[in-house]
């Protein structure tokens, strides 16, 4: 699986869209750092870009991969070489390389802005760790998408509505239903709903960081504990692996089953 | 004429010489303050000497002077009132003073004033306390540099660091006062001046206003308090240069204003708090020059204000520049910065093109179910606060900045 | 060597395979024969493991192929279509594929032999369908695995090169291995094979050798042999 992982990896850096995603990232890390001058400012539209853009690319990207490597799967198809190893391998190929143009892109022109001596930098580290991780689960979901349709206009398009679901959608719905049932205790539900979508998830992680006492201007025992402690941070840490290995899981299922 | 003077000052002499000063230490013919002030005369001055004095219930009843040399300790013995002042023109200087009783009738504390003129209290040192320093109907006092530390862990059996009760024209300076349940605590009193002090880690609020007019606090930080200041039915207060810093909470806040009228708030810093001012009925109050920086809400108002003016103020990444449970609006926002503006300028004058609505959609959403809080800032919120922002609905539509500055502004 | 029994696949509503029993035996060169679309490629690929068979068994070099993958190492796979990653240069595809498998140095020899070294440097996006072909041969000769199966081999390749191929099939045939070819082109599979397998609607409608063949269709010659069951199957 390494030597896959390996040839995943320089196929992609060979491919001029790590350069674009790179610097796409350099180019808003610097915009952000030294045209903006405010480092809280630019934390917050940091944050907007990692919710938001990074499950995008990596869904997109997730999804272009596995349909332009087609000829790359074949030729490993034919070597005695396992399945579940070869898309595992693959995968981690572009999941890894898309943290990679995140985590250098935002993190050069940071480190450039003197972030070792600031107090932002676990901060920062909490940006590029959530960042990292939706990379992982977006890439995941990605590759089942495509594993499931043959057909690339169909995966493309199940991709996209897939993160329109998780990126908009979804918060539209658990609105409505949070305020539809107002007249109930509602902490309890409004986690659970948070938990369930690794967007929400990384957000209010985020979130935790930057408008602390927003949300603690809330009455509600559940929440207060759930964010008063380092209880909340683990959990929603095992949330994140969770969201990484589930759809990890079923790329080796669905490879394994796949005929070619 | 001559013989007048003559006489004056020879009585002014004979003063001098009457008034003496008493020294008490554990050794000295004088081993306890309260016999020393049985046997100073007026205007005498009382030293009391390093050591533990276990004594309570001190009437100090004539015009005295008591210095404490390197803070002797006075020991209450958690036994009632320690000192309690009832002449005029006392001064009270360096003493340790500790163990006031507790009691849910009455409220002990360790220095108090009662009716009294120009008295000082000064330099003190207030531990294991149930009220501080009490002010009771008295008048032109100072109480300067003491530093109350309690031990405070419920409103119901604590008392307050320094109380004013139907007191005029006192000065509260330099004071440090923590882990009470008020730090500093006015009630119907009137033209003081709270300066300097630093009020924190209080289980109520750091600064208490009740029904008092005319005064003024200014320079004061207020820090980690249950609240900031509450400042209720009280008129014509100024609040300038103070500091509320992280009153964290459900519903606490850095400033609640309540029944306040004609106010003057300039160049405060409210910053870390849950909700930086939450105002409730208040009217006519200037908002000047003031910089709210990461608080949950920035303001938060409530019920009918009226006429309240906020210019050139800095609001900084707030989570909510201004919340408003209903959806008119008399008030008027000028001249300030919000960091949230997006607009341009394009003619270069400083002042955005287009104006800035500080009340979003979603503070209003989360008004209601407060639940909603766990959404902030996600797309779709962000999506329907700018459809809101686009033709308003549910928030005031003439609650408008007209003239947001491009710059964070700096006086 | 490779055993099948009752072999069944569907695509979709479509029935490929639909009880394949074949037995190949060690030695020889063995070729799958049948229509387009008769599931020869199928057959293949259920024993490469690249297909996952509805139903029936698959074995070879008598180890089941379901319980893990480690007899593929004993297979040489030419796949039909020759699809390579196009970014990649020759050199470096054929050194990616011996890490992938296990160190050779056969592809020397192999090169030489296609007269590929003035392309070692070329991109695989930029040679032609021939050129492809061949550098698909070179990867799979150069591991020397006692089975080797070959989809459709002659694809684009010029006579010179179809000589070359054949001389190599019959090399490893004299080592004793066992190869198994799918091809349409009759006279590349009457020259080399040893024993003919004809699969027609998904099952296997004749299993021998070419004189067998002409025997039981009365035919002459092997071309309209095979034509005969096609139009009779047809008619």
């Amino acid at each position: 699986m390494l030597k896959i992982l390996k040839y995943s990896f320089y196929d992609l850096m060979r491919s001029r869209w790590s350069y674009v995603y790179l610097a796409f990232y350099l180019l808003l890390g610097i915009v952000l750092l030294f045209l903006n001058n405010d480092l809280s400012k630019a934390v917050i539209t940091l944050m907007n870009v990692i919710i938001i853009l990074v499950p995008l690319i990596g869904t997109i990207f997730g999804v272009m991969y596995y349909y332009n490597s087609k000829e790359f799967t074949e030729l490993l198809l034919a070597q005695p070489l396992k399945r579940s190893s070869i898309f595992l391998g693959q995968y981690l190929g572009v999941a890894l390389s898309l943290s990679m143009s995140l985590i250098l892109g935002l993190g050069i022109p940071f480190i450039f802005y003197g972030l070792f001596k600031s107090n932002a930098i676990w901060d920062f580290s909490l940006l590029l760790i959530t960042g990292t991780f939706l990379t992982l689960i977006f890439t995941a979901l990605a590759f089942n998408i495509a594993l499931s349709n043959e057909n690339k206009i169909k995966g493309f398009g199940y991709a996209i509505l897939l993160w329109l679901l998780l990126a908009v959608v979804y918060d539209g719905l658990f609105l409505m239903t949070l305020i539809m049932f107002e007249d109930y205790p509602l902490d309890k539900l409004s986690l659970v709903g948070t938990m369930l979508n690794p967007i929400d998830l990384s957000r209010t992680l985020i979130l935790l960081k930057l408008d602390i006492s927003a949300l603690l201007g809330y009455t509600g025992a559940v929440f207060k504990q759930f964010f008063g402690t380092n209880f909340g941070i683990i959990i929603s840490f095992i949330t994140l692996t969770a969201w990484v290995l589930l759809p990890v899981l079923r790329i080796i299922y669905k490879s394994k089953k796949k005929d070619f | 004429m001559k013989h007048i003077c003559y006489f004056l000052i020879a009585i002014f002499m004979a003063n001098l010489s009457i008034a003496q000063t008493k020294e008490v230490c554990k050794t000295c013919p004088i081993s306890s303050l309260k016999d020393g002030i049985k046997r100073a005369k007026d205007f005498d001055t009382i030293i009391i000497k390093k050591g533990t004095y276990k004594e309570h219930d001190i009437v100090v009843d004539k015009p005295l002077t008591i210095i404490g040399k390197d803070y002797p300790i006075i020991d209450g013995e958690l036994k009632g009132e320690i000192i309690t002042i009832i002449a005029d023109n006392v001064t009270v200087d360096g003493l340790f003073i500790i163990n006031v009783g507790t009691s849910y009738t009455e409220d002990y504390a360790a220095i108090r004033v009662r009716k009294s003129k120009n008295f000082i209290i000064q330099n003190l040192v207030l531990e294991k306390l149930f009220f501080g320093i009490y002010i009771e109907k008295s008048r032109d006092g100072k109480v300067f540099h003491n530093k109350i530390i309690g031990d405070a862990v419920e409103e119901y059996n604590s008392g307050n660091g320094i109380q004013l009760w139907y007191s005029k024209n006192v000065e509260i300076e330099h004071n440090f006062v923590q882990h009470v349940r008020d730090g500093i605590y006015l009630e119907f009193s009137d033209d003081c001046l709270i300066k300097n002090n630093v009020s924190t880690l209080n289980v109520r609020y750091g600064l208490h206003f009740m029904f008092s007019n005319d005064d003024t606090y200014q320079d004061n930080t207020f820090e980690k308090n249950g609240a900031g200041v509450a400042v209720m039915f009280s008129k014509r207060i100024k609040m300038y240069n103070n500091i509320f810093k992280k009153n964290w909470g459900t519903a606490s806040y850095g400033m609640l204003l309540k029944e306040i009228n004609d106010a003057e708030i300039t160049g405060n810093t409210f910053e870390d708090n849950t909700i930086g001012i939450n105002i409730e009925g208040s009217n006519r109050i200037n908002y000047k020059h003031n910089t709210f920086t990461n608080n949950g809400w920035a303001i938060k108002v409530k019920g009918a204000c009226y006429t309240n003016k906020f210019t050139e103020n800095n609001f900084l990444y707030n989570s909510f520049d201004i919340a408003y449970n209903s959806n008119v609006n008399d008030n008027e926002f000028d001249k300030n910065y919000w960091s949230n503006y997006t607009g341009y300028d394009l003619d270069k004058n400083g002042i955005g093109d287009i104006p800035y609505r500080p009340v979003k959609l979603f503070s209003y959403i989360v008004n209601r179910t407060p639940e909603t809080i766990i959404l902030l800032r996600s797309m779709f919120i962000d999506i329907i606060d700018f459809s809101e922002k686009v033709s308003p609905v549910f928030t005031p539509d003439d609650l408008l900045d007209n003239n947001p500055k491009i710059k964070k502004l700096t006086w | 060597m490779v055993t099948i029994e009752n072999l069944h696949k569907k695509f979709g509503k479509n029935q490929v395979l639909s009880g394949v029993n074949l037995s190949i035996t060690n030695g020889g060169i063995f070729a799958v024969l049948g229509p387009n679309g008769s599931g020869k490629t199928t057959l293949i690929k259920s024993v490469l493991g690249m297909v996952i068979p509805d139903k029936g068994t698959i074995t070879v070099l008598g180890n089941s192929i379901k319980k893990n993958s480690d007899y593929r190492h004993k297979i040489d796979y030419l796949p039909q279509i020759a699809n390579f990653p196009s970014n990649l240069r020759v050199k470096e595809l054929i050194k990616m594929i011996k890490d992938l498998r296990k160190p050779t140095n056969e592809d020397e020899r192999l090169i030489k032999l296609f007269k590929l070294e003035p392309f070692l440097n070329k991109k695989l996006g930029n040679l032609s369908g021939g050129t492809k072909q061949k550098v698909n041969l070179v990867l799979t000769f150069m591991f020397d695995s006692p089975l080797i199966i070959l989809d459709e081999p002659t694809t684009g390749l010029d006579p010179i090169s179809l000589i070359r191929l054949k001389d190599l099939i019959h090399a490893e045939k004299a080592k004793g291995k066992t190869i198994i070819v799918t091809s349409h082109i009759m006279s590349f599979v009457e020259e080399i094979s040893d024993e003919i397998v004809f699969i027609l609607e998904g099952e296997i409608y004749f299993k021998g050798s070419i004189t067998e063949l002409k025997n039981k269709t009365n035919q002459p010659d092997f071309e309209h042999a095979i034509a005969s069951i096609l139009t009779e199957n047809h008619a």
